[in-house]
C-alpha cells in the first residue's frame, strides 16, 4: 500500500496555469478560513461562561461591518471569478492549428482514432510539446473524458461532439478516466495517455499494417453512400457544394447563418433537415443507422480536408487561415 | 453526566401534547404539528439508518482497490440508494419536518400550522413515497446514482429505475405542502406583537426555505415524470437515440436540485442563530443580514444550476453567468457567519452539547463553503467535477452542516420536545466523535479528489488505497458518534430528569411554555412584547442551573 503523494502530476501547458490559480485559492481561501477559524476559537476561550468577560448586549446593529467584511470577500470572489474563467476559455476554445483526434465513447471503452487511420483502445498516445485536439462522442450515454494530470475533462454526449484541447509537456503514462456514471463497468473504463518525444511517437503512429487515414476511410464513405451525387459544384446540384465547408459560414433557408463545424456536418448526416443551406430544397434522406460514430468521425475529417474552389476562395473573405502543419502523415 | 446526577424535582406537567390520548388511532390520525413532527421523526430516522447502512457498506468495499464482498453492479445500487434515500428522504425533510413542524407555530405564537390535515397529509405522502423507495430496493434496487442522468436512466439502465423515481416523485408532493403550509402560517398566524423582524431567525430560515420547496419542487416531479415517460412509453425528451437531448435533463434536475441543497442548508442555519444566541447570552448579532441573507441565497440559489454543468457542453458564456452568480452565493454565506462569530464576541459562552453542535457546523461550513467556492470557478472546476473533491465538499455543506444543525437542533429543543434532559458530558462526548470522525472520513477525500479519484468508481488504482483507508476508518468513527445520540435520547425518555420549561434560560416563545407542551401550546394568545433575543433582559441574566423541572416557571401567556 503506497501512500499516494498529495497533489497530482502536472503534466500539459494548462494544468500549469490550473496550477498557479489553485495555489491563489489555497493561499486566499486558506488564509481566511484560518483567520475566521481563529476569531472564533479565541471568542470562544476569551469569553467562555465564568471568566467575567461578558459584557451586557446593547443592541445595536453594525451596517458598516457588515459592509466592511462582506468587501473581502466580494473582491477575492470577483478576481477567482475573472481568473477562473479565463482558465476556462484556454481550456475549451481550441486553436485552430491543434491536432484533432476523434474519440468514441461507449460502454465501457474509449475508442481512438488518429487523422492518419491509426486506432487505439483505451490509450491515447500523443506526442510532447504539440497541441492535440480531441472530438469526442459517445455511442451510448454520457461519459466523460479525464486526464487527471492534464487537469481536463469534458463530458462526452451521445449525439453530439464535443471537443477539447491540451498540449503535453512531461513524457510519461497518466491516468485516463471516464469520470461521468455510466453505469455497471463505469469503474472499468479506464486507460491511459502516453505522452512520447516526437521521434518515438512518429514511429508509434507508423507502425502497424494497412494504415488508411481517417480522411481517406471518409472520402471511401462519401464515395460509397454517392454523397458527391448531389453535393458537386454542378450548377443544378440538388445539394450545395461541401467544398470548404469547414470553418465557412453558411446561409441557412430562414435566414440563420451557421458556422460548419464537426456538430454541423454531424447533424446535417442524421437529420439533414434541420438546418437546410438556402436556395435548396430538404430533399435529402437521413443517414441514421446507416453511418455509424466511427464513419462520421472519419466523413468529419474528409470534409474537413476539403479546401474551398479556388474561385471561391477569391470570392470569400476567409473566416480563418487555413491551419497549417495539422497532418501528421 | 451532570443531567442524570441531579435529582428529579417536580413532576411531569399534567396534560401535554404526549399523554393527551395513547392510542396508535390518535397518533396516525393526529393533527397536531407536534405529534406529526414526531411521527416526521421517526420516519427520518428510519431513512437515516439505511442510508446509514448503504454508506457503511460502501465505505468497507472501498476499503480495497478491487472488489472485494460486492460486484460492481450491487455497489452502484448502494450509492444510488444511499444518495437517494439521504438526499429525498433524510436531507430535504430533516429539519423542516421535524424541528420545523414542531416549534415554527409556537415560535411564532400560534396553536398550529395552518392547515394541519395537510400537514398529516404530507406526513402520509411522505411515508409512500419512502415506501416505493424501499420497494424498488427490494426488488434488486437502482443503479442511476441519485441524479438519474439521462440517457442512461431513461433508457440503458435495467435496475428498478421506475419504483425509486415514483418514490422521489411522490415524496416531493410531501415537501411542497409542507412550503406551503410554512409560508401561509408565517404570513397569517403571527401572534400579536410578532412583527417580521421579530420573528426568530430559525423562522426566517424555513420562510426562505418554503419558497424554494413551493417553487422548485414542482420542476423536479416534472423532470423525473418526462424520464418515466421516456423509459415507459418511449417517447424521446432525453435520448438523442430518439430524438432527445440529454443535457435538458441536467438543466430541469438542476434547477430543482440546486436549490434543494439551500432546503437542506437553510434551516441548518436557523437553528444555528438560535443556539449560538442562546449559549453566548447574546442578541443576533447583525439580525437583519441573516434574515435577508437567508432570502438572498433562496433567489440567487435558483439562478445557479448551471454550475453543475460546466463540463456537459453548455456553452462557454452560460458557464461564465453561472460562475458569476455562483460567487454572488458566497457573499451572503459569508455575512452569516461572520455574524454568529460576532454574536460570541463579549459573550458569556457556554460549551453545552447544541453549542458544540453549532460551532462544529460554523467550521465545517467553513471549509464546505470555500471548496464551493472553489468548485464554482470555471477554470478550477475542470479537474475536480465528477471526482471525490465534489463527493467531499457537499458532504462537508450536507453531512457536515446540516447533519451538525439537526443533532444540534434536537440536543437544544430535546427538552422541549420530550420534557427530558439528556446525559450532558455523553452528548458532548459524541459531538466531539462526530466532528473528529468526520475530518477523518471526509478531509481524505479533497486529497483523492484533487489527485484524480473519479466518484462512483467501484474499484481504483491501487495508489489511492491509503487515502481510501483513512476515510473508511473516520467513517467507523463517525458511525458509533451517529448511533449514541439514538441510544441516549431512547434512555432518556425514561431515565432521564425532567426538563424544566426553560432549561437552557433562552429567549423565544417555546421556551415559555411547559415542556413538553400542552395540546394548543399556549393558554391564551401570546403577546411578543419586545424584541427577539432579548439576551440583555434580567430574566436571563441569572447563572444558568438547567436541567431541573421547577414549579412556577410557566409564564402564564
Amino acid at each position: 500500500m503506497n501512500p499516494a503523494p498529495l497533489l497530482p502530476q502536472t503534466a500539459s501547458v494548462f494544468a500549469a496555469e490550473y496550477e498557479q490559480l489553485f495555489w491563489f485559492f489555497m493561499i486566499s481561501c486558506g488564509l481566511a478560513a484560518v483567520i475566521t477559524f481563529m476569531v472564533g476559537a479565541y471568542f470562544v476561550v476569551r469569553y467562555r461562561r465564568g471568566t467575567g468577560n461578558y459584557v451586557k448586549p446593547n443592541g445595536h446593529d453594525h451596517t458598516w461591518l457588515e459592509v466592511a467584511w462582506s468587501m473581502p470577500v466580494l473582491f477575492v470572489v470577483t478576481i477567482l471569478f475573472v481568473w477562473g474563467a479565463r482558465l476556462f476559455v484556454n481550456a475549451y476554445v481550441q486553436p485552430d492549428t491543434a491536432t484533432e483526434i476523434f474519440v468514441t465513447g461507449k460502454q465501457w471503452m474509449w475508442k481512438i482514432q488518429h487523422p492518419n487511420g491509426k486506432r487505439e483502445i483505451n490509450e491515447l498516445h500523443v506526442p510532447i510539446n504539440t497541441q492535440i485536439k480531441l472530438t469526442m462522442t459517445s455511442e451510448d450515454v454520457i461519459h466523460s473524458f479525464f486526464i487527471p494530470a492534464f487537469r481536463l475533462k469534458r463530458d462526452v454526449l451521445p449525439g453530439r461532439y464535443t471537443q477539447m484541447w491540451f498540449e503535453a509537456t512531461k513524457e510519461g503514462e497518466f491516468h485516463l478516466f471516464c469520470a461521468e456514471y455510466c453505469g455497471t463497468e463505469h469503474s472499468r473504463m479506464v486507460g491511459r495517455v502516453v505522452v512520447m518525444g516526437e521521434g518515438d511517437y512518429q514511429e508509434w503512429i507508423s507502425r502497424g499494417e494497412e494504415i488508411i487515414s481517417m480522411e481517406e476511410q471518409g472520402e471511401r464513405l462519401f464515395e460509397r453512400h454517392a454523397c458527391g451525387s448531389c453535393h458537386n459544384d454542378s450548377k443544378n446540384a440538388r445539394g450545395p457544394s461541401l467544398a470548404g465547408i469547414y470553418d465557412r459560414t453558411r446561409l441557412l433557408r430562414g435566414g440563420h447563418r451557421v458556422r460548419g463545424d464537426a456538430n454541423y456536418i454531424r447533424e446535417s448526416v442524421l437529420r439533414p433537415n434541420a438546418k437546410v443551406v438556402a436556395g435548396y430544397d430538404a430533399v435529402m434522406p437521413t443517414y441514421q443507422g446507416q453511418i455509424d460514430e466511427e464513419g462520421l468521425n472519419q466523413l468529419v475529417a474528409y470534409l474537413r480536408s476539403l479546401d474551398r474552389s479556388p474561385a471561391e476562395q477569391a470570392l470569400l473573405e476567409p473566416d480563418q487561415p487555413k491551419p497549417q502543419g495539422e497532418r501528421l502523415r | 453526566m451532570t443531567a442524570t446526577s441531579v435529582p428529579v424535582e417536580g413532576s411531569a406537567p399534567q396534560s401535554n401534547y404526549l399523554n393527551v390520548s395513547h392510542t396508535v388511532r390518535s397518533w396516525l390520525l393526529t393533527v397536531d404539528h407536534k405529534r406529526i413532527a414526531i411521527l416526521y421523526l421517526f420516519g427520518i430516522t428510519f431513512f437515516f439508518a439505511l442510508g446509514g447502512i448503504f454508506a457503511t457498506l460502501m465505505r468497507l468495499e472501498l476499503s480495497t482497490p478491487g472488489p472485494w464482498f460486492v460486484e460492481s453492479d450491487t455497489y452502484n445500487r448502494m450509492f444510488s440508494l444511499h444518495g437517494i434515500i439521504m438526499v429525498f428522504f433524510f436531507l430535504v425533510p430533516s429539519i423542516p419536518a421535524t424541528l420545523g413542524n414542531f416549534l415554527l407555530p409556537i415560535m411564532i405564537g400560534a396553536k398550529d400550522l395552518a392547515f394541519p390535515k395537510i400537514n398529516l397529509l404530507s406526513w402520509y405522502i411522505y411515508m409512500v413515497g419512502g415506501l416505493f423507495t424501499v420497494i424498488a430496493a427490494a426488488l434488486g434496487g437502482v443503479d442511476t446514482g441519485w441524479t438519474f442522468y439521462t440517457p442512461f436512466s431513461s433508457t440503458y439502465a435495467n435496475s428498478n429505475v421506475m419504483w425509486a423515481a415514483l418514490g422521489v416523485f411522490i415524496s416531493g408532493f410531501s415537501s411542497i405542502l409542507t412550503g406551503l403550509n410554512f409560508l401561509v402560517t408565517i404570513h397569517k398566524m403571527r401572534a400579536p406583537g410578532m412583527t417580521w423582524f421579530r420573528m426568530p431567525l430559525f423562522v426566517w430560515a424555513h420562510y426562505a426555505t418554503s419558497i424554494i420547496m413551493l417553487l422548485g419542487t414542482p420542476v423536479v416531479a416534472i423532470t423525473i415524470l418526462l424520464v418515466a415517460v421516456e423509459r415507459g412509453l418511449g417517447i424521446g425528451i432525453f435520448d438523442p437515440k430518439l430524438g432527445g437531448d440529454p443535457v435538458l435533463f441536467q438543466h430541469l434536475f438542476w434547477f430543482y436540485s440546486h436549490p434543494a441543497v439551500y432546503i437542506m442548508l437553510l434551516p441548518g442555519m436557523g437553528v444555528i442563530s438560535e443556539i449560538i444566541s442562546c449559549f453566548s447570552r447574546k442578541p443576533v448579532f447583525g439580525y437583519k443580514f441573516i434574515a435577508f441573507s437567508s432570502l438572498a441565497i433562496a433567489v440567487v440559489g435558483f439562478l445557479v444550476w448551471g454550475h453543475h454543468m460546466f463540463t456537459s457542453s453548455q456553452s462557454v458564456y452560460a458557464g461564465m453567468a453561472f460562475s458569476l452568480l455562483t460567487m454572488v452565493v458566497a457573499v451572503p454565506s459569508a455575512i452569516k457567519v461572520f455574524n454568529w462569530i460576532a454574536t460570541m464576541f463579549q459573550g458569556s459562552i457556554e460549551i453545552s452539547a447544541p453549542m458544540l453542535y453549532a460551532l462544529g457546523f460554523i467550521g465545517l461550513f467553513l471549509v464546505g463553503g470555500l471548496t464551493g467556492v472553489f468548485l464554482g470557478t470555471l477554470g478550477l472546476d475542470l479537474h475536480v467535477h465528477d471526482t471525490y473533491f465534489v463527493v467531499a465538499h457537499f458532504h462537508f455543506v450536507m453531512v457536515g452542516a446540516t447533519l451538525m444543525a439537526y443533532l444540534g437542533g434536537l440536543h437544544f429543543w430535546w427538552p422541549k420536545i420530550t420534557g427530558r434532559m439528556y446525559p450532558m458530558s455523553t452528548a458532548r462526548f459524541s459531538a466531539g466523535l462526530i466532528y473528529v470522525g468526520f475530518f477523518l472520513a471526509f478531509l481524505p477525500q479533497f486529497v483523492l479528489g484533487y489527485l484524480g479519484m473519479p466518484r462512483r468508481y467501484h474499484i481504483y488504482p491501487e495508489e489511492f488505497q491509503f487515502l481510501h483507508v483513512l476515510s473508511t476508518a473516520g467513517a467507523s468513527i463517525l458511525g458509533v458518534g451517529y448511533v449514541l445520540p439514538v441510544l441516549y435520547f431512547i434512555w432518556s425518555l425514561r431515565y432521564a430528569a425532567r426538563a424544566a420549561p426553560n432549561p437552557w434560560r433562552a429567549a423565544g416563545f417555546e421556551w415559555e411554555i411547559q415542556s413538553p407542551p400542552t395540546q394548543f401550546n399556549f393558554e391564551g394568545v401570546p403577546v411578543m412584547d419586545h424584541e427577539p433575543y432579548n439576551y440583555e433582559n434580567e430574566l436571563f441574566s441569572e447563572p444558568i442551573e438547567h436541567q431541573v423541572a421547577r414549579t412556577g416557571d410557566v409564564r402564564s401567556v
